[in-house]
């Protein structure tokens, strides 16, 4: 028997030798796709729009590239109340978002049951209807007279928002706190969702054992529910506060020449002005200016040590 | 905390009801302080609801819950100075080893939190794994530190929680034994849940065996072995040989004497539960002896022999065809073959007696389920 062992043992030693490692390309023709779309549709246009940032010209003579970067000192000190406005908005909106969503995420995963499905539908139905048409839809809802209006006249809460100076002449629409409201609004199903899916993984028998070594409900949220469902937060907050900061259609619709967003700003500066080097450059501002802010956030909250 | 009641844990006519579903039914149990006890009883017998009772983790339908003289059915879990060690451990995976010893303490006040919790850590001997964190320990590591968790509080009474089933067997042993030194060591009450017969018997002092939310009997380890209150007990605890029988009289010398399928056998009278006549008489299987040496036999073919190195189990086919189990320890005496027939013998007042309007199975499928 050891013989035979032996020498099928060395019949595959000889073998091994004469199986060429192959070279695997299933995993790189798999990336492709994903490439091709992104060296198209993200690479060109950034390509496009920072050498745009460097041209100099009108419409209507054509623009010449210069390698002109004066412009980006120029747009940041006409147009920085809109973007540290932007910036200020969108991080209201995703605290807000964060207050409204983590309570509803935690009972949709937890406590919902056989109701965690249709809440699930009931976050996700918004989308089925344009962003543009459930904006408009707030223009209706805050409007003088509505329930909404009604609720904060009779509550003197409208007091409390023109102090704060987040409406002005005693109208919810067309100010700071419409905006907001609707930055909340829009962003609040791309909150709920990963927050969702992070508490949804999280196992009650944590809860438990908190609650079994004389921890408080508090307690057992401070250090047990909110730190396992940290990565939930961090994509939430992402997926809220960057579009949010970019948008330009609440700021428009809801709000008033105060309000104005640096995505607004953007928009009227490529069709409106027709500026394209200085609108170009407000746009790379802003993305530096996020990746920046993400990049700290994501440092601070420390991903790695959370998987 | 308020308060600290110590002494022993009562549980009285404590039921749990989940929707039309009986888990524990009105169930008595005094534990007494600092004793190792062990709830034993198949899944779904309700030993787990009423360890999560006593825990805090579900409220009791009816009955209480005391240590002492304090009543603590209605405190609520983190009030309750009771800990416990789940069976999927429940380690905090975004906290370090020694931060979730320490987080009871920690959420008591206490200002030692850090060294005792070292101490407990010590103590299950993974001092040194202070600083990882839960996933890059072992099943059987982490399950120390779960018990350390537990006990560095030093609670009243602890719960363990089928503390041992994820375990390997060997790993199974080696706690069992480390729990017992632990145990005695802190001296705290421990009440282990358990489906395993052999671990409730070796660990606990007192073993209590429950079944579908009842409780079958209460007792230490050879009492209950020696004399099961019912068949389910002598056939969940070890494996029994019940044999049909009428009592037909007293003897002399205690004795008396049975009818068991036309063959006439003796039987303890004490042994006998009063005003039955139509019982069980149940013999365990190293009880019985391939031979005529006891003053009970009959005879039987043998049908089966399987080798365990320190002894062989055979079956042994009666007259009647029920078949009985037999365990002979491998002595150097001659072993019977498959095929032959032999002698069955055993000495009155070895075997209990049971009432025979029970089912003579009950206890048994589940067993055999479990060891499949």
């Amino acid at each position: 028997m050891p013989s035979v062992g032996a020498a099928l043992g060395g019949g595959g030693a000889t073998a091994a030798p004469a199986q060429r490692p192959r070279r695997n390309w299933v995993p790189y023709a798999l990336l492709l796709p994903g490439l091709l779309w992104l060296a198209l549709f993200y690479a060109t246009p950034m390509v496009t729009l920072g050498s745009q940032s460097l041209q100099e010209g009108n419409v209507y003579d054509g623009f010449v590239f210069t390698g002109n970067l004066s412009v980006y000192p120029q747009a940041l000190s006409e147009y920085w109340p809109q973007l540290l406005r932007s910036l200020g908005y969108a991080a209201t909106a995703t605290f807000f978002g964060l207050l409204l969503a983590y309570p509803l995420a935690y009972f949709m995963a937890q406590k919902a049951g056989r109701w965690k499905n249709i809440m699930l539908i009931l976050v996700i139905a918004p989308f089925f209807t344009s962003f543009l048409i459930r904006t408009l839809a707030w223009r209706i809802i805050l409007s003088d007279g509505g329930v909404v209006s009604d609720f904060f006249e009779r509550t003197g809460l409208i007091n409390l928002l023109e102090w704060l100076t987040l409406t002005t002449g005693g109208t919810l629409l067309n100010s700071k706190f419409a905006v907001m409201a609707g930055l909340t609004y829009n962003f609040l199903p791309f909150m709920i969702l990963p927050l969702y899916a992070a508490l949804e993984r999280l196992d009650p028998r944590y809860m438990e054992a908190a609650r079994d070594l004389y921890a408080s409900g508090w307690q057992t949220f401070r250090h047990v529910i909110w730190p396992l469902s940290l990565p939930g937060v961090v994509a939430g907050t992402l997926l809220t506060f960057i579009p949010a900061t970019g948008d330009y259609i609440n700021s428009r619709l809801l709000g008033n020449t105060q309000t104005v967003m640096i995505g607004q700003v953007i928009d009227s500066l490529f069709l409106r002005v027709l500026d394209y080097p200085q609108a170009a450059a407000l746009s790379f501002i802003l993305l530096i200016m996020i990746v920046t802010l993400v990049a700290l956030y994501v440092r601070r909250a420390g991903t790695e040590e959370l998987v | 905390m308020t308060e600290h009641p110590s002494g022993d844990l009562c549980l009285e006519q404590l039921s749990k009801k989940f929707e039309s579903f009986t888990a524990v039914n009105s169930l008595d149990l005094t534990i007494p302080e600092g004793s190792f006890f062990a709830l034993l009883g198949p899944s779904g017998c309700g030993k787990t609801t009423t360890l999560r009772m006593i825990a805090g983790l579900e409220d009791p339908t009816s009955g209480t819950i005391r240590i002492g003289d304090v009543d603590i059915t209605h405190v609520k879990a983190h009030r309750r100075n009771v800990n416990t060690v789940f069976q999927s451990y429940a380690l905090f995976p975004h906290m370090k080893i020694l931060d979730n010893v320490a987080f009871g303490l920690k959420r008591r006040g206490d200002k030692d939190a850090m060294r005792k919790a070292q101490e407990a850590l010590d103590l299950v001997e993974l001092g040194h794994t202070a600083k990882k964190k839960p996933n890059q320990l072992s099943g059987g590591m982490q399950q120390r530190v779960a018990l350390a968790r537990a006990i560095v509080n030093r609670p009243n009474v602890l719960l363990l929680d089928e503390p041992l089933g994820a375990l390997d067997l060997k790993l199974r042993r080696q706690m069992q034994i480390e729990l017992k030194r632990i145990q005695s060591e802190v001296g705290i009450t421990f009440v282990h849940v358990t489906h395993d017969q052999e671990e409730a018997m070796t660990m606990a002092d007192t073993v209590a065996v429950m079944n579908a939310g009842n409780l079958e009997q209460v007792g230490p380890p050879a009492d209950l072995y020696d004399h099961p209150a019912s068949t389910f007990v002598a056939n969940f605890l070890g494996q029994s040989n019940l044999l049909t029988s009428r009592v037909t009289g007293l003897g002399g010398d205690g004795l008396a004497t049975a009818d068991c399928h036309g063959h006439e056998i003796q039987v303890a009278a004490e042994h006998i539960p009063t005003g039955v006549r139509d019982v069980f008489v149940g013999v365990r299987p190293e009880k019985l002896r391939l031979d005529r040496s006891g003053r009970n036999h009959l005879d039987g073919t043998v049908t089966d022999a399987s080798f365990a190195g320190v002894a062989t189990q055979y079956l042994v086919r009666l007259p009647w065809g029920h078949e009985v189990t037999v365990v002979q320890p491998n002595d150097g005496s001659p072993r019977a073959r498959v095929g032959e027939s032999v002698d069955v013998s055993w000495e009155p007042g070895s075997e209990f007696v049971l009432d025979a309007s029970q089912d003579q199975d009950a206890g048994m499928f589940d067993t055999g389920l479990r060891d499949a």
